[in-house]
């Protein structure tokens, strides 16, 4: 028996033939994995919604769907805005340092308005809706308690700036999004370009 | 009559002889160990009732609406006006909850005979993996009857991907189809749920039952029943899979299907742990219930997530852990370092930490159905924290600390010498 020689013009056009093939079925996945992004539908779903606050009575809240999600607008009293500064001191992030609004409304009430808060009402944590809890919850939240949300899920709790509290789960405050008031009564949620 | 099936079969059998071949292979000349106990039902059991599932699935989706407007609704049909209806989908949300609770004896059984131990590491890589895949399918097939845990469920749980640092959140927007759990999310879960992901538990069922079938099964003395074999060549201590222990196996799938009866005529709720109350009520994305806790089998892990405090504002550390939770499962068989398998043969130190890692399982999966709040607060001295959550960070370093001293506690552990042959 003659030992066997590699004929390493085949042995390397073999190679080849396996790479480009399975370089082509790897290549094969892209289109599935396209197909997974949102679609045109989903994206034009997203769009900038109107919210028309003229009703909106003083200590109220009313809530509206913006890409699926509640959008909160509260018209806050004095009181409440009060309670946001008692609250300073208790929360993570006082100051809105975490990218979580828009510049215009990185302030101490993080809003355009002081009196008009606007915020996703999902946790930053896992997402789900965090719950009003007024300041007379004192019971049920603790006697120190000065009003604000408590997410269900995982029990973090946020003042009425939607700043999360020391020591809960979610670790940035609630999200304020991009939105612009088209008159005085009117607000646009998801763009803040007026007229977009 | 009897000439003419025989004449039928050798017609068959000289076309296809592998048929024949096969069943010898992996039945009939298949020799298992003759000293299976009670332990060893549960890996037949988790086939009846895979096959349970496909069965009632695929009737399930005769009438189901993968569609976010209809999928409650179509649910409700199923239950109240398709003949039988109810019947089917009780079958098939009992055996979810009987799938793990199968599948978890299954595992428990591995660890107390050493099964996952050289030669069989394989059989047990492709048994972790298919605890996964059935995690997944698990997941995929709660979203679909829209219920408001179904649906904030499974918005937590994809957004346990948006905390990956960089692409998270694009990576749960991908998932999701959407900029939050939709109609999108719906549908690609119910193919997801209905075909993709049951072809890979298929396949994996076929690899852990193959590389079983090529290094022989373990027993419950964990000798190697191939080092003793008589004169015809087959093991002393073995006896053919078929008809012994498919006979053995039958008369476990009627216990198991009594107590399956049972949960499934009078509990198939079973207290809210198997079908959760808030699931009948239909989603509503701007509302979460006030109490979310995922079905039973995943609260150990669940428990794991929610101890893990965030870092640097971010809640991946506690993701992570969770991951890792359940990916040390594959390494069990080099951390194992013990030269005996079975629990019988073990020191003291092993049969401690498996107690102590069973009674951490279930701690850890109790916690996970109850708010943190359920054990109250510690006073002031402890900055007023939570009970539970102590607790489950005290039973998250329990679960890891099994895992990762093992090396060291087998090690020097006294095991007994273990016999030569099985015993009964």
């Amino acid at each position: 028996m003659s030992e066997k020689k590699i004929d390493s013009t085949r042995r390397n056009l073999i190679v080849a033939t396996a790479a480009v093939g399975g370089g082509a079925s790897a290549a094969a996945a892209i289109p599935f994995a396209w197909s997974w992004w949102p679609s045109e539908r989903a994206k034009a779903a997203g769009a900038p919604v109107e919210a028309d606050i003229s009703n909106l009575a003083p200590g109220e809240m009313q809530i509206i769907e913006w890409r699926g999600k509640p959008v909160w607008i509260v018209r806050r009293t004095k009181e409440m805005l009060d309670s946001v500064r008692k609250s300073d001191d208790k929360v993570t992030d006082p100051k809105s340092d975490e990218l979580l609004q828009p510049a215009y409304a990185k302030n101490a009430n993080r809003s355009i308005k002081p009196e008009i808060m606007v915020l996703v009402g999902i946790c930053s944590h896992l997402g789900c809706s965090p719950q009003t809890k007024g300041a007379d919850a004192k019971a049920e939240m603790g006697a120190d308690w000065v009003g604000g949300f408590l997410c269900p899920c995982h029990g973090s709790k946020f003042d009425l700036a939607g700043r999360v509290y020391k020591g809960a789960p979610a670790p940035v405050n609630l999200e304020v999004p991009p939105h612009t008031y088209l008159s005085d009564t009117k607000l646009l949620i998801g763009d803040d370009k007026k007229g977009a | 009559m009897a000439s003419r099936l025989m004449a039928l079969w050798d017609w068959f059998d000289a076309r296809m002889p592998s048929v024949a071949e096969e069943f010898r292979k992996h039945a009939s000349e298949y020799y298992a160990p003759k000293n299976f106990n009670f332990w060893y039902f549960f890996g037949a059991l988790s086939i009846l009732v895979l096959v349970i599932q496909f069965v009632s699935g695929i009737f399930l989706t005769m009438n189901y609406k993968p569609d976010a407007n209809l999928a409650f609704g179509s649910v409700e049909y199923i239950m109240r006006d398709v003949p039988g209806g109810w019947l089917i989908r009780y079958v098939h949300s009992t055996g979810a909850s009987a799938f793990f609770a199968v599948v978890y004896l299954h595992m428990f059984r591995a660890l107390l005979y050493g099964s996952y131990k050289q030669p069989r590491e394989l059989v047990w890589i492709f048994g972790v993996l298919l605890y996964l895949t059935l995690m997944a399918e698990a997941f995929f097939g709660y979203l679909l009857p829209w219920g408001q845990m179904s649906y904030w469920g499974a918005q937590v749980i994809v957004n346990l991907f948006a905390s990956v640092p960089f692409i998270g959140p694009d990576l749960s927007l991908w998932i999701r189809g959407d900029y939050v759990v939709s109609d999108a999310t719906l549908n690609r879960f119910f193919a997801l749920h209905v075909i993709a992901i049951p072809l890979v538990l298929l396949g994996l069922v076929a690899a852990h039952i193959l590389a079983l079938h090529d290094v022989g099964s373990n027993n419950p003395d964990g000798v190697e029943i191939k080092k003793k074999k008589g004169p015809d060549g087959h093991p002393l201590d073995g006896i053919p899979f078929h008809p012994y222990y498919t006979v053995k196996d039958i008369a476990g799938a009627v216990a198991f299907m009594m107590i399956f009866c049972v949960v499934m005529f009078f509990v198939p709720e079973m207290g809210g742990y198997f079908l959760e109350y808030n699931n009948f009520i239909p989603a509503d994305p701007l509302k979460t219930p006030a109490h979310i806790a995922p079905v039973w089998y995943f609260t150990p892990y669940y428990s794991i997530l929610r101890a893990v405090p965030p870092l640097f504002t971010s809640q991946f550390p506690g993701v992570m852990v969770m991951g890792i939770a359940t990916l040390i499962l594959f390494f069990l068989p080099w951390l194992d370092r013990s030269p005996v398998k079975s629990i019988r043969y073990r020191g003291v130190l092993y049969k401690s930490a498996l107690a102590i890692f069973v009674v951490t399982f279930l701690v850890l999966g109790y916690l996970g159905t109850e708010p943190v709040t359920v054990w109250g607060q510690f006073g002031p001295w402890m900055g007023n924290a939570d009970v539970a959550t102590v607790a489950a960070r005290v039973f998250t370093l329990l679960y890891f600390a099994f895992f990762i001293l093992m090396p060291w506690y087998t090690a020097i552990d006294k095991s007994k010498p273990e016999p030569e042959r099985v015993t009964m």
